[in-house]
């Protein structure tokens, strides 16, 4: 029972951080190997691709690089039966490939198309003007992460789903757990089970009464297609990726803006300059480290490296983003920099299904906060960045105004 | 010069490939948009060879987008 319960003392060289920066052995294993190796916080062996092109293309190759992984062993996991694990993953798309995950996707992307974010705006302005309103009523410091940028994404995904916003601080905290790889896996898997359960409840709760957020329109007008793990399991992963990553983005980009002062100005003084600001700043900091592992289905070859077939493959999303060979001068945060093509959401059919409610969230968040609080300032030691997590960001950022 | 300028393009949607990134709705809304399935719509089938149509074909996740003959 001890070794299962062992955490990772180690990062693997993909989620090696060094304040904004990836760390430099990453960015050293891009410009010299090119294709490395690591030991995952589970504890296996995957191979590491570092360049933004090849980055690209594996991203967007499915019938080679697979996210339909066999369930192997992993060190410490609990033994789970064939039935257990299949009920556990089914609904979620980042575990399947075509034609399966076309099947799932298509039922969500009605939700997030450009019109449906336009009809969202005005309510994600209330959404955060209420919180600023809060962290004004209660004066400085504030703890910008738990006052701002948690409860932003995550009363937004909440409205969206359906989910009851009085339970935000229970699926903050178990999503918070869940994702942090220094909390050994039984707890992690455990914490799954709980979220899952939670998810069910209101899954249950749908299919008695379907309501209008997204979560009752699933049940009413998929309740045939979807078997009801699925539901749980898409609700889950939207929940999840709803809330974590956006407020990672919006606590560590408000951060990065308050360090580069010229910055900050123009992307608060400037509405144009918003829109390109916030693509800047999901490259620069690309928190999601690698997205979920491939797994090879023939051998590939990658800048005269042979990867078998069966192995697991990670894609350093931040030694991507810095590429020079992508982007000019790619350490620098210039928000004026207008290029695309980063790949901070991913590339290929697995691209973020949640891209545009993210940027427009991005999009409201950032200027609002800068001109509520023109005089907004960390309070110097108080920036606790996180690095045993899935998406990198901060845990306190305490601020004043 | 002015026939770069007035050159138009043919683009070429593959619906059956398309994922409703929208990434093309924010790179040219008057040549792309989505029906409400989210899946891409053509408004302008050979628009004027612009920065906007190059980059929705250029930055489409599912690779639904090419520029006919290129």
């Amino acid at each position: 029972m001890s070794e299962t319960t062992t955490a990772p003392t180690e990062l693997p060289v993909y989620m090696l951080r060094d304040g904004f920066d990836p760390a430099p052995e990453l960015g050293a294993l891009r410009e010299t190997e090119r294709v490395g190796r690591a030991r995952s916080p589970f504890g296996i062996d995957v191979w590491v691709l570092t360049r933004h092109d090849d980055v690209r293309a594996a991203l967007a190759d499915s019938a080679r690089f697979s996210n339909a992984a066999p369930v192997r062993g992993v060190p410490g996991m609990p033994k789970m039966d064939e039935a257990t694990i299949r009920r556990m993953r089914a609904g979620n798309p980042l575990l399947v490939d075509p034609p399966e995950h076309t099947r799932l996707r298509r039922f969500l992307t009605p939700e997030f198309t450009v019109r449906r974010m336009r009809r969202l705006e005005p309510r994600i302005h209330e959404i955060v003007d209420e919180r600023l309103d809060a962290m004004q009523r209660s004066g400085p410091p504030a703890d910008l992460i738990a006052e701002f940028a948690l409860p932003v994404p995550s009363l937004v995904i909440c409205e969206l789903l359906g989910v009851p916003p009085e339970d935000r601080a229970g699926f903050e905290h178990r999503t918070g757990r869940l994702l942090n790889m220094s909390i050994p896996v039984d707890e992690r898997m455990r914490l799954q089970a709980e979220s899952r359960a939670y998810m069910s409840g209101l899954v249950a709760r749908e299919q008695r009464e379907p309501g209008e957020a997204m979560l009752g329109m699933l049940v009413r007008e998929h309740g045939d297609d979807l078997s009801t793990d699925e539901l749980i399991g898409i609700a889950n992963i939207l929940l999840i990726a709803g809330h974590e990553t956006t407020s990672n983005m919006l606590g560590l980009g408000t951060l990065a803006l308050l360090r580069h002062p010229d910055q900050l100005a123009l992307l608060r003084d400037d509405p144009d300059a918003v829109g390109p600001a916030v693509e800047e700043l999901l490259r620069w900091l690309s928190i999601v480290h690698t997205g979920v592992v491939r797994t090879t289905t023939t051998e590939v070859e990658i800048g005269g490296t042979r990867i078998p077939a069966g192995e697991l493959v990670v894609f350093a999303l931040p030694a991507a983003n810095r590429d020079p060979g992508a982007t000019t001068d790619p350490d620098r945060l210039d928000v004026t920099r207008g290029e695309v093509g980063h790949l901070a959401f991913g590339h290929g059919v697995h691209h973020c299904l949640g891209a545009p409610l993210a940027r427009l969230e991005m999009r409201v968040a950032y200027p609002a906060l800068l001109r509520r609080f023109p005089g907004l300032a960390e309070v110097p030691g108080t920036a606790a960045f996180r690095s045993f997590h899935v998406v990198y960001g901060l845990t306190e950022l305490q601020v004043t105004w | 010069m002015s026939d770069a300028e007035t050159a138009t393009v043919r683009v070429i949607a593959d619906r059956d490939v398309c994922i409703g990134a929208g990434m093309c709705v924010y790179a040219d809304d008057t040549v792309f948009d989505q029906d409400d399935d989210g899946l891409v719509v053509l408004l302008v089938e050979e628009p004027p060879d612009g920065e906007g149509v190059r980059r929705a074909v250029q930055t489409c996740p599912s690779g639904a987008l090419r520029l006919a003959g290129r």
